[in-house]
């Protein structure tokens, strides 16, 4: 990102960024809008791409809204086609779908006969409450393992690294039965399934952060690491820095870049991760919802949540971008 | 790693660059016992391949109602399932379905991986910039979406899981082999055969392809236990195999349902599956400080 615009951002888009660029700086607007651009491309793409590859599906669709039991009439064939748009050319039916969705609509659902928006609104708090949580915890875990062990005694740091590779591997549908099975069935300390409030939403988002940290201390245990060896942690400890205050205070910053970028992808992969998860748990969510359009075939379902979780990936990535030289002001002067 | 990249990757030369990066390789044994299990374990998985019913106590699909729910004892080793059917054998037998899976979709994405990177890193300024948006929008598909999505359009089954998490895996191979062919391009050895006036057809097929396939063992290996991960949620999700077949994925949704009764009947696919994907990681990892000196781990 060098570039170093300074023309002054329209009023619109600066409200909308405000709280994903606390210090605007010059050239912040430029970097704004570069990112937005890019992400809207790349939106745009996706949602081509998933409409084009679910026309593939065989079969007539009117008989997937239809259902497959009884033989419906030629008249109700024809009223249910033209009622969803199937009796345009595709191309007609695709400029649609992309005005619709560039209004955030994304017609009606196959099965359940409401707007897709409305399908997906009511379950998005859920998983956005739940992927919260799990990128907090999952920073909370890695920082708790990286801080205090990188660059330590060899058998320190090889056991830091080992616990790192496993957590890593874990697979979510695996750990989420085990919590259940110790923490909730076990020992009675959570709801075996749904469960209101923090309660409820704790294993779930552990479940998500456990192999999301192993891959965050993975990667901020490199960069710390390379910052211990630095001369300014040498400067700072030759003044008489604690341990402690030498590994927080200077050390962690620079462990931090990385650790942002990777979380950047790793929200995108939470929310399609919340699939399992939501699955295990009993939870409600657009991960639910996208599984059973999956199962019976609800291609404006399927679409409306693949767009809303490309579009989750692609803003994060974006504010990432956006926030980079703040958090490392040497990569803005680039 | 710039000085690697001058030097013709004859085998002395290779030899040398190895020689020269091992003690940053001795400083950080990465789990030299742990290499040694994951070894072990996967020549088990192996012999389950091979000839799971040489291992197998029991038929994995004969239904036994009077001993269902057995808990994990010496009658049955991973106790048995809600038809009496016996865990062990039933995940001895589902190391057929999960690996064959996970092979064929590594083969998937592995191949599609290698085209998109070829066709960036050869292909000139366009040609790449095309390509590398493309991988762009390929992984706004986070995680496991591209596999659903492609589960729509497939159905369900392991034949459909197998291709969708080979597409799905795609965007990740092509990354690192776009960035594999770029820096072999720019390595003294393809200068070499430019300069030894070598077509361009043969520069490709003698000296860039087999470099950019370097690394490919450990990716490969690493990329299996990715697979049958994400062939194993797919089965969870139900969108795999059909119920009776022993497969790990399928079998872990089967132990969701009487999780409260018998925690074994969802613990020792997971289990399995875990240990896979760990010891996959760790030969993986270990193939890659072998071969890929620069990446001193």
């Amino acid at each position: 990102m060098t570039l170093q615009a300074t023309a002054p951002a329209p009023a619109a888009v600066r409200a909308e960024t405000t709280d994903s660029a606390p210090r605007p700086a010059a050239g912040v607007a430029g970097r704004v809008l570069g990112a937005l651009a890019g992400a809207l491309v790349v939106l745009w793409a996706v949602a081509t791409l998933t409409f084009f590859l679910l026309r593939l599906i065989p079969g007539d669709p009117v008989l997937l809204i239809l259902g497959t039991s009884g033989s419906p009439s030629a008249a109700v064939v024809a009223a249910t086609r033209a009622a969803f748009g199937l009796d345009q050319p595709v191309l007609v039916q695709y400029l649609h779908f992309l005005a619709g969705a560039a209004h955030g609509d994304f017609g009606i659902s196959y099965q359940l006969k409401v707007p897709v928006t409305q399908v997906i609104g009511e379950q998005l708090l859920a998983t956005v409450q739940l992927v919260i949580l799990a990128v907090v915890l999952a920073w909370a875990l890695s920082l708790a393992i990286t801080v205090p062990t990188a660059g330590r005694r060899p058998l320190v740091e090889r056991t830091a690294r080992t616990v790192e590779i496993v957590l890593a591997s874990l697979p979510q549908f695996w750990i989420g039965i085990m919590l259940l099975v110790v923490l909730a069935i076990g020992l009675g300390w959570f709801p075996v399934a749904g469960g209101d409030g923090l309660a409820g939403l704790f294993l779930p988002a552990l479940t998500l952060a456990i192999p999301i940290a192993g891959f965050l201390s993975q990667v901020m245990r490199e960069s710390f690491e390379t910052a211990l060896k630095q001369p300014f942690v040498t400067s700072a400890r030759a003044r008489g820095a604690g341990e402690a205050r030498v590994r927080l205070g200077h050390a962690l910053r620079h462990a931090l870049l990385p650790g942002v970028t990777l979380t950047g992808w790793a929200v995108g992969s939470l929310f399609s991760g919340a699939v399992v998860v939501e699955v295990i748990f009993a939870r409600p969510g657009i991960g639910r919802v996208l599984l059973s359009a999956v199962l019976s075939r609800d291609i404006p379902v399927v679409l409306g949540v693949v767009v809303v979780i490309a579009a989750v990936y692609v803003v994060v990535n974006a504010i990432v971008d956006i926030l980079y030289p703040i958090i490392d002001p040497r990569l803005a002067s680039r | 790693m710039n000085a690697l990249l001058v030097t013709p990757p004859s085998n002395t030369d290779t030899r040398e660059a190895t020689a020269v990066a091992r003690p940053a390789r001795l400083r950080v044994p990465a789990l030299q016992p742990g290499i040694v299990l994951a070894a072990a374990f996967a020549l088990l998985l192996l012999a389950a391949l091979v000839a799971p019913g040489l291992i197998a106590p029991a038929d994995p699909y004969a239904v036994d109602p009077a001993n269902a729910f057995q808990p994990p004892g010496p009658a049955h080793l991973f106790g048995t399932d809600q038809s009496g059917r016996d865990e062990f054998s039933r995940i001895l037998w589902g190391a057929r379905q999960s690996l064959w899976v996970g092979v064929l979709a590594t083969a998937i994405g592995v191949l599609g991986g290698l085209v998109l990177g070829l066709v960036a890193g050869l292909g000139g300024k366009i040609a790449d910039a095309v390509t590398s948006r493309f991988i762009d929008v390929l992984f706004a598909f986070p995680g496991l979406l591209l596999a659903l999505v492609l589960i729509v359009v497939l159905g369900r089954g392991i034949g459909p899981t197998a291709v969708a998490v080979g597409i799905g895996s795609i965007p990740g191979y092509a990354r690192i082999l776009r960035g594999q062919v770029l820096q072999v391009q720019q390595s003294g050895y393809v200068e070499a055969s430019r300069a030894l006036g070598w077509s361009p057809a043969r520069r490709l097929v003698a000296t860039v392809i087999p470099n950019t396939m370097r690394p490919l063992l450990a990716m490969v290996t690493l990329g299996i236990g990715q697979a049958v991960v994400w062939a194993s949620a797919l089965g969870f999700l139900g969108l795999g195999a059909e119920p009776p077949t022993a497969e790990w994925g399928t079998m872990l949704a089967d132990g969701r349902s009487y999780i409260q009764v018998a925690w074994w009947i969802a613990f020792f696919p997971g289990l399995v599956i875990t240990l896979t994907a760990l010891s996959a990681t760790a030969i993986g990892r270990h193939l890659q400080t072998r071969f890929e000196p620069k990446g001193d781990r």
